[in-house]
């Protein structure tokens, strides 16, 4: 049975432009000639790179390892020589350490890939094995899975919520994943929660995908443990705190993690590429990004490797508009504008954008009016206006003492603005001067 | 390989995200606010015909104009088809006696846009709300022009305009000369069916020119609370405090104080609560602020009609209210996700 | 009348009995010297030596945190007068005067996308890694310029940060305002400078900025390894040797190192 979730207090209503990609089964490119896997995909430290150049590597193969906890592995995404190690351009900024494979066309899987029966494995062995297989958030935020499953002790773990919400416009990745293989989302969830050792696992899912909410509760059905929820279509109702809430009715401290509510959220994206891992043995080296706007010639849902350039996806899509202007690494509201279309898909890489010069929003450096929009829809409960004057002035006490580091960045404040403030970009530039002063007086 | 691989020949846009926006603008919004004035503008028309028409035109194209040169001047971008100085002009016109001569508008357009508004760093800067400051000025700089009122007759209706004082003037001359309300005007400040429809739809007495239909001035107020430009909570507390201050002094002496309904309906009580209260740069930003910002609007507006030496006392209400803003700004902060206390009771 | 006149003449002899009193016993015990040096100094309050103002400069000089010497602003002649107040013997340091190590403005250097934000280099930073093809170079929105105390940086139309060094007077406050910390605080007499902070390789400099350094060691070789050392594809110069006579700026192919003392630039800017 389908359950109804409460909705979370601010938001917005976007236009959602998901019709643009929201019927298209997913496809899968051919082979592209060129690579390129970055060492830095994920929060956390970078991979340390263990190829050199001209080694022979194959699909699935690892080119670089964990540097620390917080780290996970790359994988190469296809057959071919270690053209070159070295800075390359990034869709996070300028350039990168990387890896760049020149493929042979074979895509030859790696004989020695390890392989685990996932019935009998403990638990250690389930978390390490993800681990191993370089799997991180794929929602967006790309936070190494690993991490979340190994909540501290004294921080007990009773629920596991998927987040199938995908409530940035335009991105239908997770949508279509839900639809046509709901039945790895909800066998990975099972992974997941066996690893959590909870017994509760809710499936939030925004109620204007209702073909993905029948797959998925036909796929659950006779799953005691197992609910699927029907969120409001509000955003940010995919927020990791705004849907704990919507769902549970448990608050988030400010400042604290899901797990202090007992909670671990994880993508549905990310369920699924755990059970290519676990039982198929699959390392991540694919993911569903969904091509969209009015800027490229054919949009759709795509199985991209990671490391396909953009570029190469841009031409096989029938190329760009002339007026496409931006081109985004995630949804129009939290991902990131590029500079360029020379860089490679990410883990995290959820959605490309391809915006025309009428729809994108052109700051300006009007004045603040003080309609109070900001602070209405605000989900955090901040004041974006009185944060931003502040942030201007560069008086950053006040700043921290609005709470800017609770602020999720979910772009709702600048969406509303009427006079085009670029809120967001106040708000990580306050966020980060009062990280480095709170640093500063730690050290002092 | 090349740094510009990508087959587009310009550069591309970078930005903090979001990438989209709702659409929504300054502009969009002061026309908007210019429409929902549109009935109480039409309204004054139909009363006071030419007096009406001069007074709403010459006082908007002064103010426009007086942005117009002050920018010029400057040399700053020009910002006059924003709306906000023609918001400004209309309600400082709608703040104005109709027999209101060209250069008291010219003064008041002066003290609105150059002294109120522009001296303090132009739209969203200002503390107190411009048309405000050019009537509060005015009228004790003008006392005389100011309150030289004219009896309201209805177009075509060939009658000549006379001149008469204000319900509210009325009121107070009354109980300053007599201690209690006489009958003679009693009969004019109950509430009697007849009385009531004439404040609601549109009194025939005197005043301001926006302060003669409050049907006309709740169907705008309505519209840009269904467009969300104003939230209900400043207009709600304001006339509901009104209402419930008044009606407490009136169940206590009826003689001594008029029905709660006259406070209500007649003089600016409603262009205050739904025009100029609800002004954007000049009320607090969260609803919480909003609350109390009505609430200190109401009483103060009270308090001087009740024992002020001014009739009329909405314009110093929402003017000293707007004083307290940065500080009720301050107080009334949202509580942040996540500081509720709600997380230990569903824990 | 003479009772108002004898109430208030009252008030006012217990009121300055009570002055009197709370001066004797709340009387904070300030060393003479630090008034004097206080009046020394330019009373700029600008910070440039690292205390929070001139009054607590004058203190601290006193207590010995800071040399009689540390005022950047005051120059030799305060810091001759501060030591003579000490009782201290006078040490000579040379003026500083901040510089700017970059000379790509937007006709040598371009820029990888349109950029859409806040006014701010700091803020830029954060976008992207900012919008200058060249990741070490100068940003030219002017944080640096708006941090100066004494009006002594100029953004030249080509969006690049000068400084006026009639004007500077080396108090170090725009050092640390740099996102690319491209400003250094050098000797005064120091005219040649090797403009560049990038560590690109030369091939990617190339590729970038018209005047970048590309590591060709020839200044290296120049003044024979002595006061000029390449660190990580970069050209370093060491300040404390004299390098202007050897006309370096002439060796340069790529006119990273130039001569900086001219007013010419300056007067340009300033008409433009």
């Amino acid at each position: 049975m389908i359950k109804r979730a409460h909705g979370f207090p601010g938001g917005v209503h976007p236009d959602y432009h998901k019709e643009l990609t929201a019927g298209l089964a997913l496809e899968v490119p051919p082979l592209f000639e060129r690579y390129v896997v970055p060492v830095a995909q994920h929060i956390g430290s970078p991979a340390k790179v263990i190829v050199d150049k001209g080694a022979q590597v194959f699909k699935g193969t690892v080119l670089a390892e964990p540097s620390g906890f917080v780290s996970v592995p790359m994988h190469s995404p296809t057959s071919g020589t270690v053209k070159s190690v070295k800075n390359l351009p990034h869709p996070w900024g300028p350039s990168m350490l990387a890896v760049e494979i020149t493929a042979d066309g074979e895509d030859t899987p790696d004989p020695e890939l390890p392989r685990l029966n996932h019935e009998t494995a403990s638990i250690d062995e389930l978390r390490d094995f993800i681990r191993q297989a370089g799997i991180v958030g794929m929602g967006g935020a790309a936070f190494p899975t690993h991490v979340k499953l190994s909540p501290p002790k004294e921080k007990p773990i009773d629920v596991l919520i998927l987040n199938g919400a995908e409530c940035e416009p335009y991105l239908t990745a997770d949508h279509r994943l839900m639809v046509e293989s709901p039945e790895k989302v909800i066998a990975g969830a099972g992974i997941l929660a066996k690893i959590l050792k909870v017994k509760r696992i809710c499936i939030g899912v925004e109620d204007n995908k209702p073909d993905a909410l029948s797959a998925l509760e036909k796929a659950a059905a006779g799953q005691a443990d197992m609910d699927v929820y029907s969120l409001h279509v509000t955003y940010p109702q995919g927020a990791e705190k705004q849907l704990i809430y919507a769902i549970l009715g448990r608050e988030v401290p400010a400042g604290g993690l899901p797990m202090d509510v007992g909670v671990v959220v994880q993508n549905v994206g990310t369920a699924s590429a755990v059970w290519d891992a676990v039982a198929n043995g699959i390392p991540l080296i694919e993911r569903i990004t969904t091509i969209t706007g009015r800027g490229i010639g054919r949009p759709g849902n795509l199985v991209l490797r990671i490391g396909t350039l953009v570029e190469d996806v841009v031409r096989w899509r029938g190329g760009i508009s002339d007026d496409t202007i931006k081109v985004v690494n995630g949804g129009p509201m939290m991902g990131m504008a590029m500079s360029g279309l020379d860089v490679p898909v990410l883990k995290g890489s959820s959605g490309l954008l391809f915006l025309e010069r009428d729809e994108v929003e052109q700051y300006h450096h009007y004045p603040c009016i003080r309609c109070g929009r900001c602070v209405d829809i605000c989900p955090m409960k901040l004041m974006p206006c009185i944060i931003s004057y502040y942030t201007e002035n560069e008086m950053f006490d006040e700043v921290e003492s609005l709470n800017v580091t609770d602020c999720i960045e979910c772009g709702s404040c600048a969406y509303v603005c009427p006079s085009s403030r670029i809120l967001v970009h106040h708000m990580k530039m306050g966020k980060a001067e009062v990280i480095v002063r709170r640093r500063k007086k730690a050290v002092s | 390989m090349s740094t510009n691989a990508h087959p587009i020949s310009h550069n591309l846009l970078v930005s903090a995200s979001p990438h989209i926006t709702s659409g929504e603008t300054i502009p969009r919004i002061m026309y908007n606010v210019i429409l929902a004035m549109l009935p109480v503008c039409l309204v004054s028309i139909y009363y006071f015909g030419y007096y009406g028409i001069k007074v709403l035109v010459l006082t908007t194209l002064f103010c426009v104009g007086f942005e117009y040169l002050w920018q010029k001047m400057l040399r700053k971008p020009v910002t006059i088809s924003d709306g906000s100085a023609a918001v400004t002009g209309i309600l400082l016109a709608l703040n104005l006696p109709p027999s209101a001569p060209w250069w008291l508008m010219l003064v008041g357009s002066f003290l609105a846009v150059i002294i109120a508004k522009q001296l303090y760093g132009g739209l969203g800067y200002n503390l107190f709300n411009p048309a405000l400051v050019a009537r509060v000025a005015l009228l004790i700089s003008f006392p005389v022009h100011m309150t030289n009122w004219i009896q309201a007759t209805p177009l075509f209706s060939g009658v000549d305009a006379v001149t008469t004082a204000t319900p509210l003037g009325i009121l107070q001359t009354a109980i300053k000369t007599t201690g209690s309300i006489p009958p003679e005007v009693m009969a004019q400040v109950n509430p009697s069916s007849q009385n009531m429809l004439t404040w609601f739809t549109g009194h025939m007495m005197s005043g301001s020119l926006g302060e003669f239909s409050a049907l006309a001035i709740l169907l705008g107020g309505l519209w840009l609370m269904y467009k969300k430009y104003i939230y209900w909570q400043v207009p709600v507390t304001y006339i509901g405090t009104v209402l419930i201050f008044s009606g407490i002094f009136w169940m206590i002496d009826p003689t001594r104080y008029a029905h709660p309904l006259f406070h209500l309906l007649t003089g600016g009580l409603f262009l205050g609560a739904f025009f100029m209260a609800t002004d954007m740069v000049t009320s607090p930003v969260t609803k919480k602020g909003l609350l109390v910002f009505g609430v200190g609007c109401g009483l103060i507006t009270c308090l001087i009609r009740m024992w002020g030496s001014y009739p009329e006392g909405v314009s110093f209400a929402i003017l000293l209210m707007n004083g307290l803003t940065p500080l009720l700004d301050r107080w009334f902060k949202p509580t942040v996700f996540g500081q509720r206390k709600l997380y230990e009771e569903t824990k | 009348m003479l009772e108002a006149i004898l109430t208030l003449s009252g008030l006012a002899i217990l009121a300055s009995f009570g002055l009197g009193l709370a001066a004797k016993f709340f009387a904070v015990k300030v060393d003479p010297r630090v008034e004097k040096i206080e009046e020394i100094l330019p009373g700029a309050n600008c910070g440039g030596c690292g205390a929070a103002g001139c009054s607590d400069f004058a203190k601290g000089v006193v207590e010995g945190k800071y040399a009689a010497n540390a005022c950047p602003v005051g120059g030799p002649s305060c810091a001759a007068k501060i030591a003579e107040i000490l009782g201290e013997e006078v040490r000579a340091s040379e003026p500083r005067v901040a510089i700017v190590l970059c000379a790509g403005d937007e006709d040598q250097c371009g820029n990888r996308f349109d950029y859409n934000g806040i006014y701010d280099c700091n803020a830029a930073d954060l976008i992207q890694g900012g919008f200058k093809a060249c990741t070490y170079g100068c940003l030219g929105l002017g944080s640096c310029a708006r941090a100066c105390p004494f009006d002594a940086i100029v953004i030249t139309d080509k969006r690049l940060a000068v400084i006026d060094r009639d004007k500077c007077v080396g108090c170090g406050k725009c050092v640390p305002v740099c996102p690319r910390k491209l400003i250094t605080l050098v000797p005064v007499s120091r005219k040649t400078h090797i403009l560049c902070s990038s560590h690109d390789p030369g091939a990617e400099v190339r590729k970038k900025c018209k005047v970048g350094c590309i590591a060709c060691k020839k200044c290296e070789k120049t003044v024979n390894g002595e006061g000029i050392s390449i660190n990580n594809f970069l050209a370093v110069m060491d300040y404390s040797k004299d390098l202007d006579g050897f006309a370096l700026e002439t060796v340069c192919p790529t006119h990273t190192i130039q001569r900086v003392d001219q007013p010419a630039l300056q007067e340009s800017e300033k008409t433009a």
